[in-house]
């Protein structure tokens, strides 16, 4: 692998289109880069300054910080709150979920059973199930078990926030499929010592698995911290809502308008976790989305 | 055997809970929900069972508007970024210096919040009494007329929404693709060196082949990516689709589910199921297509 | 410990449903007599890897029974049934180190067998001694050789002193030099401890050379049960003449009549007691004698030279296994070429099988 493998490229022989390439990589990585620049640029402006501005100017020379702490502080718009709603949401669904999937996938990897073929092979078909086609019945089913927020408890509004995305078919496939990679020997070994499956699933299997898992865990934290559409169908009050919703509310409800600059320092919080992650995870999470995840 | 029978499903329990009450039930109701006419949500009650709301959906404008609305957008948004991601890995594969670097910047997209850039994209794009936009300055350099993108006429709406929707779904597929240029063998390069191959034969005769079976797959996913649009319409244009005329199929169903205190569950569903039979047909037809065409 | 196998039968359920059932072990009866090395031999699905499984109780028996000593242990779960088994792949943990992965069954016993964490250190480390890997303990299955992952799972097996050894595959995966050195070493980590043990291999070799008594299996059923060299030297059927020596048994089309052997037209040997009759003559390699005069006419295909002895590859009209091979001290001197070889036999290498059983037929030389 080290070897220099730009040389034997198909584009790299003939004509020299090395520059060409470079400053075509270059125009789409600024292209990428550019609103997170124009976002940052915009809340560190002061209000006065960006209002004053019916050309917007390419840097700012009074770099100030007053829109964060604007954000932070508006009553109307509780970004924290926002923020540590998503980070409940986030924690607990993807908890849960990692419970429910190993369970599953322990199951479909080393339980023998009756049916274990034609189940899976079900739960396959559901993975092309669109989310929109059972979202309608899902949000009547929650309404009607008093779990949106109308009721102004947190409890209940978590619980119906968090319920329908427990269980993702597709994790499951994935990790049954690493499960199976790990030698059935292993599993003999600690029957003969007395290992209980249970045990074994967490003794063995999880640390075998690692890579996996993480990898999991990081592709539905991204899921859950960008989550919009359900949360928004049964979420009403602003105490309740998730980033997502938070961002949306900010726009819609003209505060956005009148100050765009604190609207933006709202974006950039929002935006920082997950980058932040990502540039933690790079490889995990980059991995983890070329082996099949999609977007939303 | 039994003992071990009622502990696989032990562990499949939770699993099967989740997805029997959100995906399985939600299935069949969806069906009967879009079957039941003239459904009252609040006192439960409907007056016939037959394909009224079907007829009543394909019937309303706003229906028709989104249908519209979501076709181009696939039709404009697929090749394009299918074409440029294949453009960018290409290059990508070329370079070796500043490789992984542009990889993550190419990267950052995916791991943003669509809701909070799409607010950056709105500012850049806007033309109106307080701000010219960012594009709307490019265009004022190169001497022509401002427009805005974002409250302005439909041409204009459509291409942001498709700039956006490009930007968004690009990292997905250059990292699909990188990943596809990078497992065909080398040797295959240097066999068609050694027989003076042209670099253009190359490309369409050993390196496209290659890849084929994945450009398929981006096609096919970004087919249904396409189609479920939603939220980056939302970040752009605000809740209130239908009166910017920007609305989606997806963004149809969840006003019918919700918007405007309108609890229309009957119609949501038929708009679903008529979504979902697009989605399927085209995937069906891509599927004929690639199996035809790829061979390999 | 000695091990009883009862009319032990182990069925599966074939894939395709019309057809009959799997019968991997087909009514085993033996005793495995306490503190000895059992090899277990067959060609692959013989039901060798089955019959361990059943003994170590990761499979139930159709029907039968297994003692260990006095002990039912038919009904018993793996765990409670004393065993250790060592893999073919040895199914390290790869996660913990050569301590962890020693400890890991003792941490399992519950109850009275509980142990302190500091009886379980010394128990690790005790087997680890045993097997000489008390300098690895920190490191990592992926950081060994196959040689010494191979004695991690043997201590593994041994920590909890069970009453029975089980070992599949062990040497298999192995290079060559290894093999010899490893298989002594179970040898003596047999002898030590003085645990019965019971290990599976397709490698004739490998059986015969360091068990006490051979159990030859073929189809589910046992072949015969002696100690190594008595199975070479006294197979009770074609098959298992076939499957023990190398190079292997030639075998032959012969006939008896009037209490002479024929191999077509050549009388090679007087045999009495076998009524006349064609059958199937097996020749061991180091049964040929080479005989200016001697009955049996082959011609001379090839000469290899061993050193201390010299192959021959011969060729039979009557012969049924291809090549016919010879090994002959090298004192004699054969010269290629030159088209006809004549040898005399030596009457305790040549077995008599029936043609149709395929059952050795005994006689009385001289």
């Amino acid at each position: 692998m080290t070897t220099n493998k730009a040389e034997q490229s198909p584009l790299r022989r003939g004509l020299n289109l090395k520059p060409v390439t470079y400053i075509l990589l270059t125009l789409w990585a600024l292209i990428v880069l550019f609103p997170f620049y124009w976002m940052l640029l915009s809340s560190l402006k002061s209000t006065a300054a960006y209002n004053a501005e019916m050309t917007p100017s390419f840097f700012t020379l009074h770099p100030t910080l007053e829109n964060y702490t604007a954000a932070f502080r508006s009553q109307d718009e509780p970004l924290g709150r926002y923020l540590l709603n998503t980070l409940i949401f986030t924690v607990i669904t993807t908890a849960s979920m990692m419970v429910v999937i190993v369970l599953a996938a322990f199951a479909f990897a080393r339980l023998k059973f009756r049916g274990r073929n034609v189940l899976f092979a079900l739960f396959l078909s559901l993975m092309m199930i669109p989310n929109e086609l059972v979202i309608i019945t899902n949000f009547v089913t929650v309404k009607t078990l008093g779990l949106t927020d109308d009721a102004g408890s947190a409890i209940r509004h978590f619980t119906g926030l968090i319920l329908p995305s427990i269980t993702s078919i597709f994790y499951i496939y994935l990790l049954k499929e690493n499960f199976e990679s790990i030698p059935e020997e292993l599993y003999k070994a600690a029957k003969v010592d007395g290992t209980s499956d249970l045990k074994y699933l967490l003794k063995v299997m999880l640390p075998i698995s690692r890579p996996t898992i993480v990898t999991i865990i990081i592709l539905k934290v991204i899921e859950c911290w960008n989550s919009y559409v359900w949360p928004r169908l049964i979420t009403t009050k602003p105490q309740f809502f998730l980033v997502s919703n938070g961002i949306q509310n900010i726009r819609e409800s003209g505060a956005g308008r009148d100050n765009v600059p604190a609207m933006m320092a709202a974006v950039v919080v929002v935006s920082v976790p997950l980058i932040v992650l990502f540039l933690l995870f790079r490889d995990k999470i980059m991995a983890g989305v070329s082996r099949g995840g999609t977007k939303g | 055997m039994e003992n071990r029978n009622a502990k696989a499903w032990l562990y499949l329990l939770p699993a099967l809970l989740f997805l029997g009450v959100f995906m399985i039930y939600p299935l069949v109701d969806v069906v009967v929900y879009s079957l039941e006419e003239n459904y009252e949500s609040v006192r439960e009650v409907y007056t016939g069972v037959g394909l009224a709301n079907f007829s009543h959906v394909l019937r309303d404008p706003y229906f028709l508007q989104a249908v519209k609305n979501t076709f181009l957008l696939v039709v404009i948004t697929v090749p394009l970024s299918t074409g440029l991601a294949l453009l960018i890995s290409l290059g990508l594969s070329s370079i070796q210096p500043l490789r992984k670097l542009y990889q993550t910047v190419y990267f950052l997209p995916y791991v943003t919040n669509t809701l909070a850039v799409g607010l950056v994209f709105m500012l850049m794009f806007q033309y109106n009494d307080s701000q010219v936009g960012l594009f709307n300055l490019l265009i004022r350099a190169f001497g022509g007329t401002p427009v805005d993108f974002i409250d302005g006429p439909y041409w204009a709406k459509m291409t942001v929404t498709c700039l956006y929707t490009v930007w968004v779904v690009m990292p997905f597929k250059i990292l699909i693709l990188t990943s596809a240029l990078a497992s065909v063998p080398q040797s295959y390069y240097n066999a068609a060196k050694i027989d003076g191959t042209s670099k253009w034969r190359t490309f369409t005769r050993i390196t496209l082949p290659m890849i084929s079976p994945m450009i398929f797959y981006l096609i096919i996913t970004g087919f249904i990516g396409a189609f479920k649009a939603y939220s980056d319409e939302v970040a752009l244009f605000g809740v209130n689709l239908n009166e910017a005329g920007m609305n989606t199929i997806v963004g149809y169903v969840y006003d019918m589910l919700y918007s405007n205190g309108g609890s229309y569950p009957s119609y949501a569903s038929a708009a679903a199921l008529i979504l979902f039979a697009i989605v399927l047909t085209i995937t069906v037809i891509n599927l004929m297509v690639s199996r035809k065409t790829v061979h390999y | 410990m000695k091990v009883v196998l009862q009319n032990l039968t182990k069925r599966f359920p074939n894939r395709n449903k019309k057809l009959d059932d799997v019968i991997a072990v087909n009514n085993f009866n033996f005793e495995i007599p306490d503190g000895k090395l059992i090899g277990l031999l067959g060609p692959s699905g013989c039901g060798k890897s089955t019959t361990l499984n059943l003994i170590c109780g990761l499979e139930m028996p159709t029907s039968g029974k297994i003692f260990f000593g006095e002990d039912d242990v038919t009904d018993l779960p793996p765990e409670n049934r004393g065993v250790g088994l060592v893999f073919q792949n040895y199914a390290l943990y790869p996660h913990m180190t050569v301590r962890q992965n020693i400890m890991f069954p003792l941490q399992n016993l519950k109850g009275k067998d509980k142990l302190s964490k500091a009886e379980m250190l010394t128990r690790a480390e005790e087997a680890a001694k045993l097997v000489q890997i008390d300098q690895l303990m920190d490191r990592k299955p992926a950081e060994m050789s196959g040689g010494q992952q191979q004695r991690v799972a043997i201590a593994r097996a041994l920590v909890k002193m069970p009453r029975v050894l089980l070992l599949d595959e062990p040497l298999s995966n192995l290079d060559a030099r290894l093999r010899l050195q490893t298989r002594e070493e179970i040898r003596r980590i047999q002898r030590n401890t003085g645990i019965t043990t019971i290990f599976v291999t397709h490698d004739q070799e490998e059986a015969m050379s360091i068990s006490d008594l051979i159990v030859v299996m073929k189809d589910g059923i046992i072949q015969q049960i002696d100690q190594p060299q008595k199975v070479y030297d006294d197979p009770k059927n074609l098959f298992v003449a076939k499957f023990l020596g190398t190079p292997p048994i030639n075998v032959f089309k012969g006939k008896v009549a009037a209490g002479k052997l024929y191999l077509g037209e050549d009388a090679v040997l007087q045999v009495r007691g076998v009524s006349d009759q064609e059958l199937w003559v097996g020749i061991r390699p180091e049964g040929f004698v080479p005989q200016q005069a001697g009955p049996l006419r082959c011609s001379l295909k090839a000469v290899e030279v061993m050193g201390r002895d010299t192959s021959v590859v011969l060729g039979n009209e009557t012969a049924v296994s291809d090549p016919l091979r010879a090994i002959i001290s090298s004192e004699y001197q054969v010269a290629p070429g030159t088209g006809e070889i004549r040898f005399a036999l030596k009457p305790n290498k040549v077995f008599l099988f029936d043609l149709k059983t395929e059952e050795r037929i005994p006689f009385q030389a001289e």
